[in-house]
């Protein structure tokens, strides 16, 4: 099974053709996509050759600071998307703080846990399994997480006037969110549940084909595939459901008001 | 049943307001459209943060949770909220409307849909869910804005009546024989603030 086969630079320029060929065909026709599809694809290469590179080096140097200075820079990239994938923020500090706290505090639990516990690699923070690891987990929650805070803050915009009506009768804050909240859940949760219904079925996970590709069994990759997606789909819940939780208790407040003075006008 | 007292209540917009309802009173009150007359309402009902104190009787509006406030004090704003498809979900299960909407002269609506629902039957609803929870104060924006004479005749007769049964109601209207017809006495807002004290209305 250990079939592992290296690639080299040749072996790349050939897979080049079929992409060369496409933006022939674009001048051909006058798409005018060749221009952009030259330069996506010397950007892919030239980000991935420097990944390698600073991957290697990290996995050689095998520093715990330098590390979690990585997990740190792509938890700020992460928490910077989270902000600029909803169309209504919360203002100020909560903008960014929120979304980004819940994603870090639900990806580095669940991190941790497997590494400590499931994968236990020596030493425990080894960067060659936490950093790809970390990386997978987060990404997933960032999603979710936005897709979350951007529902509950649209639906909490739109629906205000129910939302005051129902405030009005006499419904506690959590009542009168609920439904709003209810639907910033569904929608954050949605994409995880989705891809591990078609896992397998539809889609073959990349991380999973890469392994069998680098020579693993298949049998071994599915179960390292289930972990990775068991520990997904968790933290993805935890992240979504405390960002959604912080978000709904920062727009209302402890005299039962709904204070949408607090969420910022949406971006141009 | 209690009056209604507002001293120097005030938000980031309006105020300091201070007045009075009598229990059984209605009061009306008028202004320019951007004077604060809604903001003031909410404020009275704490949706909007303020300072000052409200009081109904013996309850002090900051001691109690506001969800308990806004039972004895109810506001029916002029644009109203809906969340439930049919009429009913908006109405308490132990809570027989058919009465209440029967006197607005929209029996068997409880059943109708909300979204096939007119501006004026809104309105009218809105007040009836919001009569049927039996607050002891009652703030009411407009509530006859879009509706024609017959209509704005039933829903002037069933606030006379929340009246008689000793509520205190503050009414906002535009419309000056409005205010004639239900108030005896009227306030004048303008640029957040009331204008001078109340005048009686002839």
């Amino acid at each position: 099974m250990n079939s592992y086969i290296p690639l080299t630079h040749r072996d790349l320029l050939l897979a080049s053709i079929f992409l060369a060929m496409n933006a022939g065909f674009s001048i051909l026709l006058s798409l005018r996509l060749e221009r952009q599809l030259i330069v996506s694809a010397l950007r892919m290469i030239t980000q991935l050759f420097v990944v390698g590179f600073v991957l290697k080096t990290i996995f050689t140097l095998s520093s715990p600071w330098l590390t979690l200075l990585v997990a740190a820079i792509m938890v700020t990239f992460a928490g910077r998307e989270i902000w600029a994938r909803q169309d209504r923020r919360l203002r100020g500090i909560w903008g960014i703080g929120l979304g980004g706290t819940s994603m870090l505090l639900a990806g580095t639990i669940v991190t941790v846990f497997a590494l400590t516990t499931q994968i236990q690699p020596t030493p425990w923070w080894s960067p060659q399994f936490a950093l790809p690891l970390f990386g997978m987990i987060l990404g997933n929650t960032m999603t979710g997480v936005s897709l979350g805070l951007d529902t509950l803050h649209t639906a909490l915009y739109r629906e205000r006037a129910a939302i005051e009506a129902k405030l009005l009768l006499g419904s506690t804050r959590w009542e009168a969110v609920s439904a709003a909240h209810q639907r910033a859940l569904r929608s954050g949760f949605t994409p995880i549940i989705n891809s591990m219904a078609a896992t397998g079925v539809v889609s073959l996970p990349g991380m999973m084909t890469g392994q069998i590709l680098s020579g693993v069994d298949p049998q071994e990759a599915v179960k390292y595939q289930i972990l990775i997606t068991l520990l997904i789909g968790g933290a993805t819940g935890l992240g979504v459901l405390a960002a959604t939780f912080a978000s709904a208790w920062r727009l209302t407040d402890n005299r039962e008001r709904l204070r949408l003075d607090r969420l910022a006008a949406p971006r141009k | 049943m209690p009056a209604l007292r507002i001293e120097r209540l005030a938000t980031k917009l309006i105020g300091p307001i201070s007045f009075d309802v009598a229990p059984g009173e209605c009061l009306a009150l008028m202004g320019a459209s951007g004077a604060g007359k809604s903001l003031l309402l909410r404020a009275i009902v704490d949706l909007d943060p303020s300072t000052g104190n409200v009081t109904l009787g013996l309850h002090a509006r900051d001691d109690m949770p506001a969800s308990e406030w806004r039972k004895l004090v109810a506001f029916v704003p002029a644009e109203s909220g809906w969340w439930g498809d049919r009429v009913r979900d908006h109405f308490p299960s132990n809570c027989d409307a058919t009465e209440l909407i029967g006197k607005m002269g929209l029996a068997g609506s409880i059943e109708w849909e909300v979204s096939r629902l007119s501006t004026g039957e809104r309105q009218r609803l809105a007040l009836a869910r919001a009569l049927c929870r039996k607050p002891q104060a009652l703030l009411v924006d407009e509530p006859t804005a879009s509706l024609d004479d017959c209509a704005t005749r039933l829903v002037e007769d069933l606030i006379r009546e929340c009246c008689r049964e000793g509520m205190a109601l503050v009414l906002v209207t535009h419309d000056r024989l409005q205010a004639e017809r239900m108030a005896k006495r009227l306030l004048r807002m303008s640029e957040g603030r009331i204008d001078r004290p109340s005048e009686n209305v002839p």
